[in-house]
């Protein structure tokens, strides 16, 4: 397949004058805003990739008076850090993207929801918002943003827990639907996303569409950031275009002696250096939310995939069956293959189970665990079992 | 030993008294006195009229949300995979002899409380840990003896 190769780009913390970009927006339409953003193909950043403008298109049709924006900031995926880095470097951004969303669904109130490992950050986040704040009064802008923090609960970057969550209840996914579209936060129309994802619009509005259209590929416009680690000579944050091949990802960041790439972090898949070729970063390959860790041989994939599963194991809510013992018995079932207590063919019979935790568990935590399990156990076999 | 009625009648004055208030309450207890007491959840339930157990229920949710003895200083330190492969363990054992205690344990003079935790978005700069809110990162046995021998001397 032919793709785009690696590409850098500077979108994300590219100094942009948002005042002028917010005036702009003060003189659009709602439905003009939607459409700038359908027209740029955006897909949600935080992982699942929603595209943005049916979400705020949906948001916006309801008839409620109170509609909400939550930005999602609640960056736990292991390997994910870049909206720490993106909110530390350019808040001014993030409520931006707030604001535009706001003014394109119809709500006054944005809520950010940080999560607690975060916190040294929101004094500095406070002093920025009181500018931004000052600024969009100056343009005629009446909108609020409020914080909320997490406190340590992986689960609460599911959109609906996130809202249990903000309204001070255990932070434990809803039945869907009702989508958040239509009873999200406080039980209104709400329009959930994530920290670049509300970047990436205010960009859209500076630069427009059609800019952003010319990068990345059909299924995945644009570029993103991407949190590279592991066995890495340059850890960090790098922002991408999209639609390049894990090889090309590898050439730029590997150590020479890279064997696999975990992209989209423990609830991702992860990819064997005999697919890096065929495989593309993005929505036609394989998704992320940015985080890409890097293994070389000298890693035990067993290590990895356990790692993996002991945090499930802490992380799952433990509100439904399929997720809460599904964990459990994945990561304890691995443990016997490995002391040799069960035959290696138990591990068929654990697939199975990961497969029955995508179809009965009821959010993307449970559903995602089978990711990293089938396609870890599916490439590195030998090493779960000797 | 606070009083905690007085702590919590302010924060349901400066929260309100509905059920969002709960978390930004518990936290902040949280923030000033390192966990919550049984007492401290009674108190809470009390002002915002609904049950102990759905305060308790919510708290025991959170991992940061503490319903047992914690430190002046919790350490967190981070088990998730980079970190795990960047020298987590090497970390442990330096924080364990320096403090005398095992993880999930707290120092007699309540001042630290040695925990393990999951991903805190540090991967490119692990091993790290957080003590209270402060992250710490690219740490090595020096500098981790150095920010501890810091905090003792707090």
């Amino acid at each position: 397949m032919k793709n785009k190769g690696l590409n850098k780009v500077d979108l994300i913390f590219e100094k942009i004058d948002s005042k002028e970009v917010l005036e702009k927006v003060y003189k659009m339409t709602p439905a003009g805003i939607v459409q700038g953003v359908l027209d740029s193909g955006l897909k949600g950043r935080g992982g699942a990739g929603f595209p943005t403008g049916l979400k705020w298109k949906y948001t916006a049709a309801e008839k409620e008076t109170v509609k909400y924006v939550v930005c999602n900031a609640d960056e736990g995926e292991p390997g994910t850090f870049k909206d720490r880095e993106i909110l530390d470097r350019v808040s001014y951004k993030v409520y931006g993207g707030m604001l535009i969303a706001g003014k394109a669904i119809g709500a006054q109130t944005g809520i950010v929801y940080l999560r607690g490992e975060y916190r040294y950050l929101l004094p500095k986040l406070l002093i920025e918002l009181d500018a931004f704040n000052k600024q969009i009064k100056e343009i005629g802008f009446d909108f609020n943003i409020e914080f909320r923090m997490g406190s340590g609960a992986y689960i609460c970057g599911e959109e609906s827990a996130l809202f249990e969550s903000i309204e001070g209840k255990r932070g434990e996914p809803r039945n869907k639907p009702p989508y958040p579209t239509t009873s999200g936060v406080f039980d209104k129309p709400t329009s959930i996303n994530n920290v670049e994802t509300l970047v990436t619009a205010m960009m859209i509005m500076a630069h427009g569409a059609e800019k952003f259209v010319q990068l990345g590929t059909k299924d995945s416009r644009g570029s993103k950031v991407f949190s590279v680690s592991g066995d890495t000579p340059t850890p960090g944050i790098f922002e991408l275009e999209l639609g390049m091949a894990v090889q090309h990802f590898v050439d730029e960041f590997g150590d020479g002696d890279t064997k696999a790439v975990q992209v989209g972090g423990a609830s991702g898949f992860c990819v064997p250096r005999k697919k890096f070729t065929e495989t593309i970063i993005g929505f036609e390959g394989v998704p992320t939310g940015g985080s890409m860790k890097l293994f070389n041989s000298s890693r035990s994939m067993y290590n990895v995939l356990h790692n993996y599963l002991d945090f499930f194991a802490e992380e799952s809510c433990g509100q439904c069956t399929p997720c809460r013992i599904g964990c459990q018995q994945l990561l304890k079932g691995i443990e016997k293959v490995k002391k040799g207590e069960v035959q290696s063919t138990y591990l068929n019979e654990l697939v199975k189970l990961a497969d029955t935790m995508k179809i009965a568990a009821k959010c993307g935590l449970g559903q995602s665990v089978g990711n990293a399990f089938k396609s870890i156990v599916g490439n590195f076999r030998e090493e779960i079992i000797y | 030993m606070y009083q905690v009625g007085t702590l919590v009648k302010e924060l349901s004055d400066k929260y309100g008294r509905e059920r969002k208030s709960l978390m930004p309450i518990l936290q902040e207890i949280v923030h000033k006195h390192n966990y919550l007491t049984d007492e401290a959840m009674v108190e809470v339930a009390k002002e915002l009229d609904i049950s102990a157990a759905e305060v308790y229920g919510t708290a025991s949710f959170y991992t940061f949300l503490d319903t047992t003895l914690k430190g002046k200083y919790v350490i967190r330190v981070c088990k998730t995979i980079t970190c795990s492969m960047k020298g987590k363990t090497d970390i442990i054992h330096i924080l364990e002899d320096i403090l005398k205690i095992k993880v999930g344990e707290t120092t007699p003079d309540r001042q630290f409380s040695l925990v393990e935790t999951n991903c805190i978005g540090w991967c490119h700069k692990a091993p790290a840990i957080l003590i209270n809110d402060m992250p710490y990162t690219e740490l090595t046995p020096e500098k981790v003896t150095d920010i501890i021998k810091g905090y003792m001397r707090k």
